[in-house]
């Protein structure tokens, strides 16, 4: 049993509003051989000063400090790249810091660009993130990975994350999936949701028109994991720019960018699975006290919390964002979300450490069609759509690229630019990728406020990146 | 001929003999999608890191001799004191005193039960156990955390009883010198090296 102080449970509050101006990525692809990293993260940068109708030398002038993330120095097999990007960027002699936290590098590089700005340290700040995973085999890649489980007492076990994901799929498929055939079906309808959306999208490199008995024949990774089950390995990056209110509000006079307010909060959890302490489930603002009292009668193996079957980082995460942002109910307060499909069972396993379905009754999301852009069963606009940009899944992992990819898809959602980066035919015919005939504008229609997770190995870090349009605040002093 | 590099500790310095290097040139990478023009170059290494286990390495060192360590936290000033831990922590993540080694052995062989598990057909480079590899994520009565090892004999299922078995004849004082096996396997069952400690 683990217990926290009221100190400890503090909701965070930022000092003065923080906003995101704009944001750019490069093309997502498994390998891009013609280009260095820092041309990619030049593609972004010079996207984002596009966006607001600036050229990126101008863009440059207002940037006063810069987060940089990247997961691992091992797969670019360059120490300190952070410094190299800063340099190639022209951005010296700025301060500059590098962010690591795994997966959620992405999220955690906007969490230190919020609060610098939230702080008054800086007026504007750039966070940029990438990564480099073609330039080792594929096998080695997965050992590279597999090195942020712990060295001694889990690397050597199999050299494959997968693995450790896995243990914790099949603790949550026995108990809450009841080993259901029904169950591993909506996992499957998962990754045809998220392949199939990645076709609407030029910069995603998995684009797949497949069904649910395509995932459930595709090879075994880890069982129960299959590899269609599964994130991308990528190359890629993408940056965002985060200002204080005058700023913002200097850099997108006279463009189609709203500036929109922007929320970062953070929760982490033991690397090791295995040292899951017993603790009491945190609460969520929607939650009731007694909620979860009887889960293990519900669920026989259900009770140990937070055991193998949540993610304690991602339920930390959104107890800070939402009381500080004043979210009540995710799924009545947002409008459109990105969640970190690291696989489509921790997908399933997030819906309820972020609250939008009870412990227990996360595959109620999918089942239910609220998840989708157009309700399947009823033909209107899902509840809460999520992972329209194709996600890990159908996008992109480019690891500390990601949750700044998903957040900037969430922007153009608030910006009502969803179709017009999205169907650009000059973007699909620059990344050499064909637009389906077929293509779908994705764009939620009138969306005010979404979020994206951002995840790191088994749970270790999450952050919630909330965004909402200015004029449709929740609570007027958050 | 290179010779494995081997590590000492002599003096509190450690002592190095052998190679600890491969010198492998670099090779142009070209693209035959661009009339064979230069993209890039490969860069080969082959490097031994020397790491240290530091106080976990009683645990390491008793694997080999078929015994499991644990720890507990005996600092009666802790908020959570009698927390026994495995894996191993060197310090009580609660008050960070320096936790007492207690052998876990008899509590391994009479109370492990599989928590959950996976079989993974694919691994990443560098793995050295067999394929598929039985994920299994061990509890123990008594002890506040799961341990994450490998089975070596038959199918894993959650809550199945389980039983340890040590790399005793060839040790790599690594992990993968623990194993399990489903309660009631006999001896002559055991992967080679093995044996019941
Ligand atoms: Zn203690």
């Amino acid at each position: 049993m683990i217990t926290f102080s009221d100190r400890q449970l503090k909701t965070p509050k930022l000092m003065r509003p923080v906003y995101l101006v704009t944001a750019g990525q490069s093309k997502f692809d498994r390998a891009i051989p013609e280009k260095r990293t820092e041309e990619l993260c030049i593609d972004a940068l010079a996207m984002a000063a596009r966006l607001i109708d600036k050229t990126p030398a101008e863009l440059k002038r207002y940037i006063h400090s810069c987060y940089y993330g990247h997961f691992a120095d091992h797969f670019g097999d360059q120490l300190l790249g952070e410094a190299v990007i800063h340099d190639r960027l022209g951005l010296d002699p700025l301060g500059n810091i590098g962010i690591k936290t795994g997966g959620a590098t992405g999220g955690s590089t906007l969490w230190e660009a919020v609060k610098a700005v939230a702080s008054g340290y800086s007026d504007c700040v750039l966070a940029m993130g990438w990564e480099r995973m073609d330039e080792v085999p594929t096998d080695e890649g997965n050992h590279l990975i597999s090195c942020a489980a712990d060295k001694d007492w889990e690397t050597p076990l199999g050299h494959i994350y997968t693995g450790y994901y896995a243990v914790m799929a099949q603790k949550y498929w026995q108990v809450f999936g009841r080993e259901e055939e029904s169950f591993r079906r909506t996992l499957a309808e998962i990754s045809v949701k998220h392949h199939g959306y990645a076709r609407f999208n030029p910069f995603a490199q998995a684009p797949m028109k497949i069904t649910v008995e395509d995932v459930l024949k595709s090879p075994v990774v880890a069982y129960p994991l299959r590899a269609l089950d599964c994130c991308l390995m990528s190359v890629g990056a993408a940056c965002a720019i985060i200002c204080d209110e005058d700023t913002a509000m200097e850099l997108t006079k006279g463009t189609k960018n709203k500036p929109l307010r922007i929320w970062v909060a953070a929760g982490s959890h033991t690397l090791r699975p295995a040292c899951r302490r017993h603790m009491e489930i945190p609460l969520l603002p929607h939650e009731k006290a007694d909620q979860y009292a009887d889960l293990g009668e519900r669920f026989p193996g259900g009770e140990r919390y937070p055991g193998f079957t949540g993610f304690l980082g991602a339920r930390m995460c959104t107890y800070y964002g939402y009381r500080m942002a004043g979210i009540h109910n995710p799924m009545d307060d947002l409008d459109v979300i990105e969640l970190h499909d690291a696989f489509t069972i921790s997908d399933v396993q997030s819906y309820e450490d972020v609250g939008l379905r009870p412990y227990g009754e996360g595959r109620d999301y999918v089942e239910s069609g609220d998840c989708y852009h157009t309700n399947p069963h009823t033909g209107k606009p899902g509840r809460l759509p999520s992972n329209l940009s194709g996600g890990l899944i159908g996008c992109m992992h480019a690891v500390g690229a990601t949750g700044i990819m998903q957040t900037f898809e969430i922007a153009l959602h608030l910006w009502n630019r969803w179709a017009e980066l999205h169907g650009d035919p000059d973007i699909w015919k620059a990344f050499n990728r064909k637009k389906p005939d077929d293509w779908q504008d994705l764009q939620v229609k009138g969306a005010k406020r979404g979020m994206a997770i951002s995840h790191a190995g088994v749970g270790s870090h999450v952050t919630a990146t909330i965004l909402m349009d200015p004029d449709h605040l929740l609570k007027p002093d958050a | 001929m290179s010779i494995f590099g081997t590590v000492v500790v002599k003096r509190g310095q450690y002592k190095i003999k052998g190679d600890f290097h491969t010198i492998t040139p670099n090779m142009p990478i070209r693209s035959e999608d661009e009339k064979w023009h230069l993209v890039g170059v490969t860069n080969p290494r082959c490097m031994t890191y020397i790491h240290t286990y530091g106080g976990e390495a009683v645990f390491f060192e008793n694997l080999s001799k078929g015994r499991i360590h644990g720890s507990r936290c005996d600092n009666p000033d802790c908020e959570f004191p009698g927390t026994v831990y495995l894996p191993f922590r060197i310090h009580c993540p609660d008050c960070l005193q320096r936790s007492t080694v207690v052998d876990l052995t008899e509590v391994c062989k009479t109370t492990a039960t599989i928590h959950t598990f996976m079989v993974c057909e694919r691994s990443g480079a560098f793995n050295t156990l067999d394929k598929p590899i039985k994920f299994i994520n061990v509890e123990f009565e008594g002890v506040s955390t799961i341990l994450m090892s490998y089975l070596s004999v038959g199918d894993p299922k959650i809550g199945m009883r389980v039983v340890p078995i040590f790399q005793t004849l060839e040790p790599t004082y690594t992990i993968t010198d623990l194993s399990w096996v489903p309660e009631g396997t006999p001896s002559s069952k055991l992967p080679k090296g093995f044996t019941f400690g």
